[in-house]
């Protein structure tokens, strides 16, 4: 292990470190030049776009604000692409949560400071599905773990998973640190997972993601068996009707896959753009997984609960095509719990216009917009045990927001709803 | 006798203080009281120990990236530590030292440490005595 530091800078790199481009991109290039050496690093890279994480009050508290603050005051500007990470609560209708008055001044602070900084206040998990969209093979410095994997995976683009700070620092001096996954090395599958059971609904991808994220950490997860369409950047395919519904469910695989294991990258053979381009993309020598039956991820996704009292679907935040498919399944009833809807500012827009907000909110549901259950102060609201369809909630609900989980398909998440009950 | 242990700089800086040494990771949000600087996770070794004005040992960070945060707050309350010893750093604790100002060695072997030493950073060197 070398003590010395191997990161070679620019010239224009040291001026901007000595602070000739100001005290706020001196800040943040310290910030990417830190974790460059952490990570061993030989050089910075420039970024095509950013999402930046640390958002919610309830996790930046007090501590977090004042940094933004004082950040923002010495200058710090955005100076390529940022989205923003979903907030403590709905930024318009926060009431309607039950957030409290105290609460939402916080929250509305911290999103003012970062909107202060050039970073584009829209708040979402999902920043690839309104218009942030990367380029295959861009360098990125995306915080949130589950669009981390999204970028990487689906995309092709390169990104490691940041935590807040390296994300905005990256935002201001428009460079990270050139390691992990921005190189070709750290892409290669560790792992070849084998399906050999039916994997078809949402749910069924998203227990798939929790059991092979448990067993491969943060490995390179090569999956083989999946049955769907080709995806990646290309306009065309992200119009095709076939995938954009694979990329709904790569999105859960995803998320799941990173929130029960640190994945930040997989590749789906024939699926994924890199595993299309290099068939012999996964080595030969890796350990394998076969999966045989998804029962077991369900079970471990289950609490013993039968009694809800909250129902939340879109974690990630839902694409359109998944508000068309909730809306549909609950036109006409009438819903028990509470039930959420998760999804961003401008899907939330698209579904408005299509009349699906106000079927959700005639059976009784709320559609809620820059937030979600992972982040939200749910210690502060009455509810107990969640069902979802998410793996990623299913897996975060007890540890982040205290409530026990259901987890299965949509249509049993809306039956709960109706009848406040478990449909086991 | 002094000893002098030679690591990999990770935020810069001269310091010197009592070593404060945990031989478990330490996680800033939630396991450090960021107005007083006492280690408040329960059933931690190092469990209602302050950590202002020590030198902080210790192998590794541990949980959410907002610990960088406490950091920077424990430094405007002037309650953070003199300098950081790492087996091994990783982002948290890295960068919230940097931003609370706090310098940072790692790579150094921390089992020869103990509680109560006087520990004097300079550079990539740590002096021990």
């Amino acid at each position: 292990m070398s003590t010395t530091s191997l990161l070679r800078l620019t010239s224009e790199e040291e001026a901007l470190l000595a602070g000739e481009g100001g005290e706020a991109v001196r800040r943040a290039m310290q910030i990417v030049v830190t974790l460059g050496r952490i990570y061993d690093a030989e050089r910075l890279l420039p970024v095509e776009s950013v999402q930046v994480a640390g958002v919610s009050y309830r996790n930046l508290g007090d501590a977090g604000l004042e940094f933004l603050r004082d950040w923002a005051a010495q200058g710090a500007r955005v100076t390529v692409p940022a989205t923003l990470n979903p907030a403590g609560m709905d930024m318009r209708d926060w009431r309607r949560m039950g957030i409290s008055d105290e609460f939402a001044r916080r929250q509305d602070e911290i999103v003012r400071v970062y909107a202060a900084m050039g970073v584009w206040p829209t708040c979402t998990c999902t920043p690839y599905l309104v218009g942030n969209v990367p380029s295959f093979g861009a360098h990125l410095a995306w915080s949130e773990s589950s669009a981390v994997c999204y970028a990487n995976a689906v995309i092709g683009a390169r990104s490691n998973r940041e935590g807040g700070p390296g994300a905005l620092a990256a935002a201001i001096c428009g460079r990270t640190a050139a390691y992990g996954l921005h190189l070709d090395a750290g892409r290669v599958p560790t792992h070849r997972v084998r399906v050999r059971c039916e994997v078809r609904s949402p749910d069924d991808f998203g227990a798939l993601g929790y059991w092979v994220g448990r067993q491969v950490g943060g490995g390179v997860p090569y999956f083989e068996g999946l049955d769907l369409p080709a995806v990646g950047a290309e306009p065309s395919h992200a119009m095709h009707p076939e995938a954009a519904v694979a990329g709904d469910v790569l999105k859960l695989l995803g998320a799941a896959l990173a929130s029960s294991g640190a994945v930040a990258l997989y590749h789906v053979r024939d699926v994924t753009p890199e595993a299309r381009a290099l068939p012999d993309l996964c080595p030969d020598d890796v350990p394998v997984i076969d999966v045989d039956d998804l029962a077991p991820a369900r079970a471990a996704l289950n609490a013993d609960a039968d009694a809800i009292d909250l129902v939340v679907i879109g974690c990630p935040h839902a694409s359109l095509a998944e508000m068309r498919r909730v809306a549909a399944g609950l036109r006409g009833r009438r819903l028990r719990t509470a039930f959420w809807l998760t999804t961003s500012r401008r899907v939330r827009d698209l579904a408005e216009a299509e009349g699906l907000v106000a079927t959700v909110e005639e059976a009784g549901g709320l559609v809620i917009s820059d937030s979600c259950v992972v982040i939200a102060p749910m210690s502060e609201l009455p509810y107990r045990t969640v069902a979802t369809n998410s793996a990623k909630l299913a897996t975060y609900a007890l540890g982040h927001a205290g409530l026990r989980a259901r987890f299965g398909a949509l249509e049993l998440c809306l039956d709960a709803a109706v009848t406040g009950r478990w449909p086991a | 006798m002094a000893t002098i242990l030679r690591g990999r700089v990770i935020v810069a800086g001269d310091a010197q203080g009592v070593a404060l040494v945990s031989d478990r990771p330490i996680g800033f949000l939630g396991g450090v009281d960021p107005d007083t600087g006492r280690i408040v996770e329960p059933g931690h070794p190092l469990e209602g120990e302050s950590v202002a004005g020590r030198v902080l040992v210790f192998p590794t960070g541990k949980g959410s990236t907002v610990g960088s945060y406490i950091l920077y707050r424990l430094a405007k309350a002037g309650r953070a530590p003199a300098a950081i010893v790492n087996a091994e750093s990783e982002p948290i604790v890295a960068v919230g030292a940097l931003i609370a100002g706090i310098p940072v060695i790692d790579r150094i072997d921390i089992s020869g440490l103990v509680t109560g030493q006087p520990l004097t950073l300079r550079g990539e060197e740590l002096i021990v005595g």
